[in-house]
């Protein structure tokens, strides 16, 4: 459905030192450099799949998102959505496909979004009784209803949202590119979005890619993850094994019957937590098995519990920190 | 049939919409038809002298010139840069871009509402010009109306086009709008908005005739008004500049896209 080849984009910014000086060198020398936003990325996503798009501000999601509905021209490399070349924005390619960018809004701000919604049914020529039978199938998936006949404006951000995805989603586009749909939202409506949207892709079997900053709606939505780095995929693959091969370690906690030192563990990986009798331990990989045998048959065990760091620690460190699998 | 994504249904959705949408701004509506009323200080200016019949005009020629033009500017007033710059800026453009529609047109239905939601309060201002100046009453016969119409239109059309071509800039250039307060002086002289172009001296005005400028303002008053005007001259120049300008608009939308950045979405 979607495959992408040796992509590229190069925008070109100027650069003006701060001051006077800079101001005037600005306006009659002006400097410009490249900036490689995407780098030989590729990769392809089959009909029906949901995959998370992971990387750091700025590590050029979203503009990989742009050229692959057709919004940016890429520099380089090949793009084809759905059978067509995104860039000619042709539009039977723009009916099949759909993209949301949280907190950036289609919905006309001052009017209820059913008058928004009538645009788009029309714009996508879907009738009106068809259009009335989508509205209402979507709302009763979004779990909304009179607030369509409120303005915008006085739209709560979740609410908004939920009417946002219900305009966006009106002519059932086979393909979603979802850029933050969750961003802004409380916990309840983020869990609410992820819900529809689980449901949306089992109903329509639409192929969905969706970047996010919180971990929680890849980890609920996605199985398959691609993480960005500085323009560059470095990672196209299962969501566990990007836990693998971003750490050689797993998690063992351990409750124990009495209370113990940390000169205890010596020897058994690295001493993470202690707390009382409260144990957790970084345990490499290739020593789970014995280092685990070795803690039942040494220490008087109640419950033992062995777990995959957490994956937005994993990712947050591995930003931090610049490094690249 | 469809032009660039257009057919009824969506005409319909478009103009009930964007009415809605107008209808909320109805007071700054008011104050935007409050303040073109230039023609009506100029008038005043001009009438404490023999002025009207050193241009021409016989009896109440001027006044009745003057509130054409100021009706003629009430229906062809065009803001697309304005909007079309804040749109690119704020990202609002993107979800245009990627539906089956031209965004150019979405902006046309916001003009003609805007037009429907104006429309009393102009006719409005110009009752009161006429308990003012009572002896300038005149109504038009039905052909003169649907002439003056037919020219209104095009030179709102042909305004729409010149904004709409400075408004593709905003693809190369952030500040597109600054171009377009170019084009303001040029447009206040050369149109007759502020003196009738036949005010002019000989040379200032066979200039003035090569710009589209006094398609916009004077010639579609003078047919309004039922002053004396070239009609098939008039019109024929007003298509010309439609044809020129349509091809250059489409051109550098394509070759703007093209450029787009998405900024800011």
């Amino acid at each position: 459905m979607i495959e992408v080849e040796q992509l590229s984009k190069t925008y070109q910014v100027a650069d003006k030192t701060p001051g006077f000086v800079g101001t005037f060198n600005h306006f009659f020398r002006r400097k410009t450099r490249d900036v490689q936003a995407v780098r030989d990325v590729s990769f392809t996503i089959e009909r029906g799949e949901m995959v998370g798009f992971l990387g750091a501000n700025g590590a050029g999601k979203t503009t990989t998102l742009k050229m692959l509905c057709g919004l940016i021209h890429p520099s380089a490399g090949k793009v084809h959505v759905a059978g067509y070349l995104p860039q000619r924005r042709q539009a039977a390619f723009l009916k099949q496909i759909t993209l949301v960018m949280g907190q950036k809004q289609q919905l006309i701000w001052d009017l209820p979004p059913l008058d928004s919604l009538s645009v788009n049914a029309a714009v996508y020529g879907i009738g009106e009784k068809e259009a009335r039978y989508r509205i209402n199938e979507l709302a009763e998936m979004l779990e909304i209803g009179e607030e369509l006949t409120r303005p915008v404006r006085k739209l709560s951000l979740g609410q908004r949202m939920k009417a946002e995805l219900l305009a966006a989603l009106l002519h059932r586009p086979s393909v979603l590119f979802l850029d933050e749909p969750t961003l802004g939202l409380d916990v309840n409506a983020q869990a609410r979005v992820r819900s529809f949207l689980a449901d949306y892709n089992r109903r329509t079997g639409a192929t969905v890619l969706l970047t996010s900053h919180y971990m929680a709606d890849i980890t609920a939505l996605c199985s398959r993850v691609l993480l960005i780095h500085q323009g560059e995929l470095i990672h196209d693959g299962a969501l566990d094994a990007l836990a693998a091969s971003l750490s050689p370690f797993r998690q063992v906690r351990l409750e124990l019957n009495s209370s113990a030192s940390p000169e205890d563990f010596v020897g058994y990986g690295e001493l993470e937590a202690l707390d009382d009798r409260a144990v957790r331990l970084l345990v490499s990989r290739s020593e789970l098995t014995v280092v685990v045998a070795r803690l039942l048959a040494n220490f008087d065990v109640l419950d033992l519990e062995v777990n995959d760091p957490p994956i937005d620690e994993l990712i947050g460190s591995l930003f931090r920190k610049g490094r690249v699998v | 049939m469809k032009i660039a994504g257009l057919s009824w249904p969506v005409v319909r959705a478009l103009l009930v919409s964007q009415h809605a949408n107008m209808v909320q701004y109805r007071a700054e509506i008011a104050l935007w038809a409050l303040s073109g009323v230039l023609p009506f200080i100029m008038l005043s200016l001009w009438s404490q002298s023999d002025a009207g019949a050193s241009f021409g005009f016989k009896g109440v020629g001027l006044a009745r010139y003057y509130l054409s033009a100021f009706m003629v500017r009430q229906f062809s007033v065009v803001w697309v840069v304005f909007a079309f710059e804040e749109d690119a800026l704020l990202g609002r453009l993107s979800p245009f871009l990627l539906q089956p529609l031209h965004p150019l047109w979405r902006y046309v239905a916001a003009h003609v509402a805007e037009r429907v939601t104006r429309f009393p309060f102009s006719v409005g201002i110009a009752a009161i010009f006429f308990l003012l100046y009572p002896t300038s009453f005149w109504l038009p016969s039905l052909g003169q109306f649907l002439l003056a119409f037919l020219a209104i239109l095009l030179a709102f059309s042909i305004n729409f086009l010149l904004q709409s071509l400075i408004a593709a800039l905003c693809f190369w250039s952030e500040k597109a709008s600054a171009l377009e307060r170019l084009l303001l002086i040029p447009y206040l002289y050369c149109s007759g908005w502020l003196v009738p172009l036949a005010a002019f001296p000989d040379a200032a005005r066979t200039a003035s005739f090569w710009t589209p400028f006094p398609y916009l303002i004077d010639f579609p008053a003078r047919v309004l008004a039922g002053l004396p005007v070239d009609l098939v001259a008039g019109f024929a120049a007003q298509l010309f500049w439609l044809t020129l300008l349509l091809p250059l608009v489409l051109m550098a939308w394509r070759a703007g896209v093209r450029r787009y950045t998405a900024m800011g979405a």
